[in-house]
């Protein structure tokens, strides 16, 4: 049987999200609890968490979770991380038995810095890391970059997410913002590495739907570099952002903009200069329209936005309570660890939550 | 003189109990293949003349008239069919090329129909074009790679782009290959559904300037007709290098055809021929190409998107690149099946490539070489209905351009006659008696018509697909599936065979 | 009132409109075929295409506010409907005299020997209502049947 990245695998799913908007942390019990609640949206081939804030010790080391299926795939990571970087702590992620938990790979972890002489010229440190993701994924079989952002980690597998967490140990952690990813995958893939959420740097994206548009969004981020090893919706979406965000520097809600466009109906009815930024928008970025049905998180160290396709093929509740921004695919996750929020609300199509860290709070 | 050997292609049956001897068909014949025999008060048919283009067949009031195939047979022979024994007997008589009109109608494979789309089913729900809103809406012209916002401001403007509402417009015919009325029939049309028309090599005709804002103007190796309010007049330019019915030939329209107002807008004497040389004698690299694309954006002030018109040929993809590089906003690239006023038949039969490879191969390339935003890749060459558009969008074409569907909705029979100047439709011709016979607000209904019928049909498809913009077709080549197709053809699609 | 109205830009002289002219005020208006191949005699159009080519256009009466024909008519069997305006000449009344022929500026009226002589003209389908059947069946829209004068 073919596994990611060698054959596309389109899945439905749960999501679910929690951030503390004053950037306190708090334990990973509460997203599992959530995220079991639904339980029944998943199947048992995938289940995935990402915590930011979790790693106050290396505040400004790439935090990189890797999976290794021989010892061998770790042998020939490690030679290639050491070459590029300097490693100031490593080890195995602390896991417990549970039972229906089987085929785990070896995950472990690294705290890294760049070495400025493994810089190319005009090269940042990010870009420096993304390289050496791509590098991994794409040449040492047998190894899988999981995560390799700064203070933050996604834990994942291939069983149903409670179990994950329970397997991860996520309750000992405490974090500002965790989402979950529960799987339900129309094949059996059964490969860690396909769990979600997917991450690059500090950016993770858990997403339920299947984008329509994936050929298309795949084929122009193919364009800007990107290697999408693992042919996942999930996957171009991060890139997405990636490019956007990070490589382009486009504001955030023109980034949206971009994956949940607004309807040329809409756009008429702008203002003539925001007729002109929503055009130009429509006119550059027409191939990273995400289409069809989607509803996703995204994490990173500044804050977590989620989003519905324009049409609102997918459900997504969003709720706040005090300084707590909760977002789930169903309501009753939310109530099940925050029964009384103080607001609550389906968003509409196309119109993002956003949840930033407010002034004082981490905001990297 | 000796005798002829060639003999009648068509036969005309006429139904004695049907025929009310009104002589419609013998003054719908351009070809004076029906007559009236004065003495035996009779119409009668000199089925040598008939080219099966169904005037009279559609202008008979009684349905009394049928075209067959002449059923005189050669003695069976895989190899020497009859028409390659009847070439050889007009040859062997006039000494001369065989001239022909319209596309390459030999039984090469059709790529459009060993590729299947794909639809939603369960894990992702098609979208009802009747309830959501379905995006057609496309932009043909140079995109930067990222944009420039500043506090919700657009810093840098993008390059100019034309806007279509939907992904199809008419290509390159020239006044003097068509009608006037032909094109009067498509510029209204293009303005009515949002689309452009294209002038070809023949230059603008003074009727036709209030079309501008749905004009392509054509700048062909003649430079026929080229003058700065016609460059003005446009919203594109776009540099004719090659066609895919003729690639590597020029172009000829005689001296008969060259009547007084297609003298003034070619700007040539009257009655002389415009010949088109096959190269631009000012183009003979891509550095002398980059010149004059620069040279025009200049003229317009950087305020038109160029486009360079190719055939498809073999190195297709490099020089798609080249022809990015060289600064190009558009590449028009037309197939091996393109149509034509007027080619000679073993070039139109026999030089070229597919529309779908060539596309499929120069869509990889670009991208390959991170380029493919620069340019915007608008395809023609035998674009026969909704399903190619659609098909065409998916391997990773902008725009389609429709030349031959757009005269078939016109009127046009396909009897490939056009380089004879007596298209009894009105479309190839250039004879006022003909001319007249096609009226320009019936050929804009029809031609807008065709437009928004097929605008409908795609939407229907991309509801199907889960899809609710065309941008998210637009190279998506994983909703094509091949049948019927070697490795080596599925690879140069860039799709996967159907079941995998 | 509603007249006929040429477009000679755009008739490319085929005729049809005589045709179903003639069909229509023959014995069988309903059968074409009959209408040409079974009727003793061949039926007479009212509508007349001129042609000089490349200009052909289709004449018919126009229906004169003052018309001369109905002055002239020696038996008073052409008259103008006072509420519709329409021409219509009362074959039953109506010798053959072929005065009305001479005085039309037109030359829209024929001679129809076909039975008894009668003058033979426009009636604008009167007897059929709706559009004229030249004006349905013009191939090429090159008439129109419109109360305004038709400009180009
Ligand atoms: S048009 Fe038809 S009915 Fe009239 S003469 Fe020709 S064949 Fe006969
Ligand atoms: S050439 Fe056309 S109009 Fe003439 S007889 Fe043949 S089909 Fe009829
Ligand atoms: S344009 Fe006229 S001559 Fe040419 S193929 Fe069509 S009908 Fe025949
Ligand atoms: S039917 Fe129309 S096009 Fe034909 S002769 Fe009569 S008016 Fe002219």
């Amino acid at each position: 049987m073919l596994r990611e990245g060698e054959v596309r695998i389109p899945s439905g799913c749960a999501i679910s999200g929690i951030m503390n908007k004053k950037g306190e942390v708090f334990s990973g019990h509460d997203i599992i609890q959530s995220i079991a609640l639904m339980h029944d949206r998943s199947n048992g081939l995938g289940g995935g968490f990402a915590a930011y804030g979790i790693y106050p010790d290396f505040p400004d080391h790439y935090a990189f979770h890797l999976f290794y299926e021989s010892a061998e795939a770790k042998e020939k990571t490690e030679t290639y991380l050491n070459m590029l970087f300097h490693i100031a702590e490593s080890g195995k992620i602390p896991t417990r038995r549970v039972p229906s938990v089987k085929n785990a790979p070896l995950a472990w972890r690294y705290f890294a810095k760049p070495k400025p002489d493994a810089l190319f010229e005009d090269e940042s440190e990010d870009e420096l890391v993304v390289r050496a993701v791509m590098y991994i994924n794409a040449h040492f079989s047998g190894s899988f970059v999981v995560s390799s952002g700064k203070n933050m980690g996604a834990f994942k597998g291939v069983g149903y997410p409670e179990e994950m967490g329970e397997y991860f140990r996520l309750e000992e952690y405490k974090g500002y913002i965790w989402t979950a990813h529960g799987r339900f995958p129309t094949n059996t893939p059964g490969w860690w590495g396909g769990a979600h959420p997917f991450t690059l740097l500090d950016w993770s994206i858990v997403h339920n739907g299947e984008i329509s548009s994936y050929g298309a969004n795949r084929r122009f981020l193919e364009m800007f570099g990107y290697k999408l090893t693992m042919q996942t919706d999930t996957e171009a979406i991060t890139y997405a952002f990636d490019l956007l965000l990070r490589k382009q520097n486009i504001p955030l809600d023109i980034a949206i903009a971009t994956l949940a466009a607004p309807f040329w109906r809409d756009i008429e009815r702008m203002s003539l200069e925001k007729q002109t930024l929503y055009k130009a928008v429509r006119t550059v970025y027409g191939n990273l329209l995400l289409n069809g049905p989607f509803s996703i998180i995204l994490g990173s160290n500044k804050g977590i936005v989620a989003l519905n396709d324009r049409l609102k093929l997918r459900s997504l509740v969003a709720a706040t309570k005090a300084d707590v921004l909760y977002i789930a695919s169903e309501e009753s996750a939310i109530r099940e660890i925050c029964p009384e929020p103080e607001k609550i609300w389906a968003p509409r199509g196309g119109e993002p939550v956003i949840g930033l860290f407010e002034e004082g709070g981490i905001q990297k | 003189m000796t005798i002829s050997m060639s003999t009648p292609d068509f036969l005309i049956e006429r139904d004695r109990d049907r025929c009310i001897k009104c002589q419609v068909c013998v003054r719908q014949c351009a070809n004076e293949a029906h007559f009236w025999d004065e003495e035996e008060q009779k119409v009668k048919a000199n089925d040598a003349l008939c080219v099966n283009c169904h005037r009279c067949v559609t202008y008979c009031p009684t349905h009394a008239l049928t075209i067959r195939k002449y059923p005189l047979e050669f003695r069976e022979n895989a190899n020497w069919t009859a028409s390659t024994i009847k070439a050889i007997y007009r040859q062997a008589e006039t000494g001369g090329i065989l001239l022909t009109g319209m596309g390459n109608d030999r039984p090469y494979p059709i790529f459009w129909d060993h590729l299947l789309l794909n639809a939603s089913q369960v894990t992702n729900p098609s979208i009802d074009p009747l309830r959501e809103p379905m995006e057609l809406k496309t932009f043909l012209g140079r995109k930067p790679d990222q944009l420039k916002v500043e506090d919700g401001h657009l810093v840098e403007k993008i390059p100019p782009q034309l806007e279509l509402e939907v992904p199809i417009m008419f290509s390159a015919m020239s006044y003097g290959s068509i009608s006037l009325n032909a094109i009067k029939s498509l510029a209204a049309a293009a303005e009515r559904v949002g689309i452009m028309y294209n002038t070809g090599e023949g230059g603008l005709h003074k009727d036709l300037y209030k079309y501008g804002k749905n004009t392509i103007v054509q700048v062909a190796s003649g430079r026929f007709g080229v003058h700065p309010e016609y460059l003005q007049a446009g919203a594109a330019i776009e540099i004719k290098i090659g066609q895919g019915a003729k690639p590597g030939i020029g172009g000829h329209l005689p001296g008969e055809k060259v009547g007084l107002e297609v003298s003034q807008t070619r700007m040539i004497p009257e009655g002389t021929d415009a010949i088109s040389p096959a190269p631009h004698h000012d183009i003979y690299s891509i550095e002398d190409l980059s010149q004059l694309i620069y040279s025009l954006k200049e003229a317009t002030q950087y305020q038109k998107p160029v486009s360079v018109k190719i055939a498809a040929v073999h190195n297709i993809a490099a020089i798609a690149s080249g022809i990015a590089r060289a600064g190009a906003d558009i590449i028009a690239i037309d197939g091996f099946r393109g149509g034509t006023g007027a080619a000679p038949l073993r070039t139109r039969d026999n030089v070229g490539i597919p529309i779908e490879l060539a596309l499929a191969a120069v869509d990889s390339r670009l991208r390959e070489e991170g380029i493919r935003n620069q340019v915007s890749l608008v395809v023609g060459g035998s674009i026969r209905n909704s399903a190619d558009v659609v098909k065409a969008i998916a391997l990773g074409a902008d725009a389609v351009y429709i030349a031959t569907a757009a005269l078939v909705a016109i009127g046009c029979h396909l009897c490939q006659k056009c380089n004879t100047g007596k298209c009894n439709w009105g479309i190839a011709t250039q004879n006022p008696q003909l001319v007249k016979r096609l009226n320009p607000e019936i050929g804009a209904e029809r031609a807008a018509n065709l437009i928004m019928a097929w605008e409908h049909e795609i939407k229907e498809l991309l509801g199907g697909m889960g899809i609710n913009a065309v941008e998210s077709l637009r190279g998506n080549r994983l909703m094509l599936r091949g049948v019927g197709l070697s490795d080596r053809e599925l690879n140069i699609l860039g799709v996967l065979p159907a079941g995998e | 009132m509603k007249r006929v109205y040429a477009r000679e830009e755009i008739c490319g002289g085929c005729k049809l409109c005589e045709v179903h002219c003639a069909v229509a005020h023959s014995q069988y208006p309903h059968d074409i075929i009959k209408a040409f191949l079974k009727q003793e005699t061949k039926p007479i159009a009212r509508i007349l295409v001129e042609e000089g080519r490349p200009i052909s256009f289709a004449l018919q009466c126009r229906h004169c506010e003052d018309a001369p024909c109905t002055k002239a008519c020696i038996t008073g069997a052409m008259q103008k409907d006072p509420v519709t305006g329409i021409v219509t000449n009362d074959e039953t009344r109506c010798v053959g005299c072929w005065t009305c022929i001479l005085v039309c500026p037109f030359g829209a009226i024929k001679r129809d020997e076909s039975e008894h002589k009668v003058a033979s003209k426009c009636d604008l389908c009167a007897t059929v209502g709706g559009t004229p059947v030249c004006v349905q069946n013009c191939p090429n829209d090159a008439l129109v049947f419109t109360d305004e004068l038709w400009r180009r």
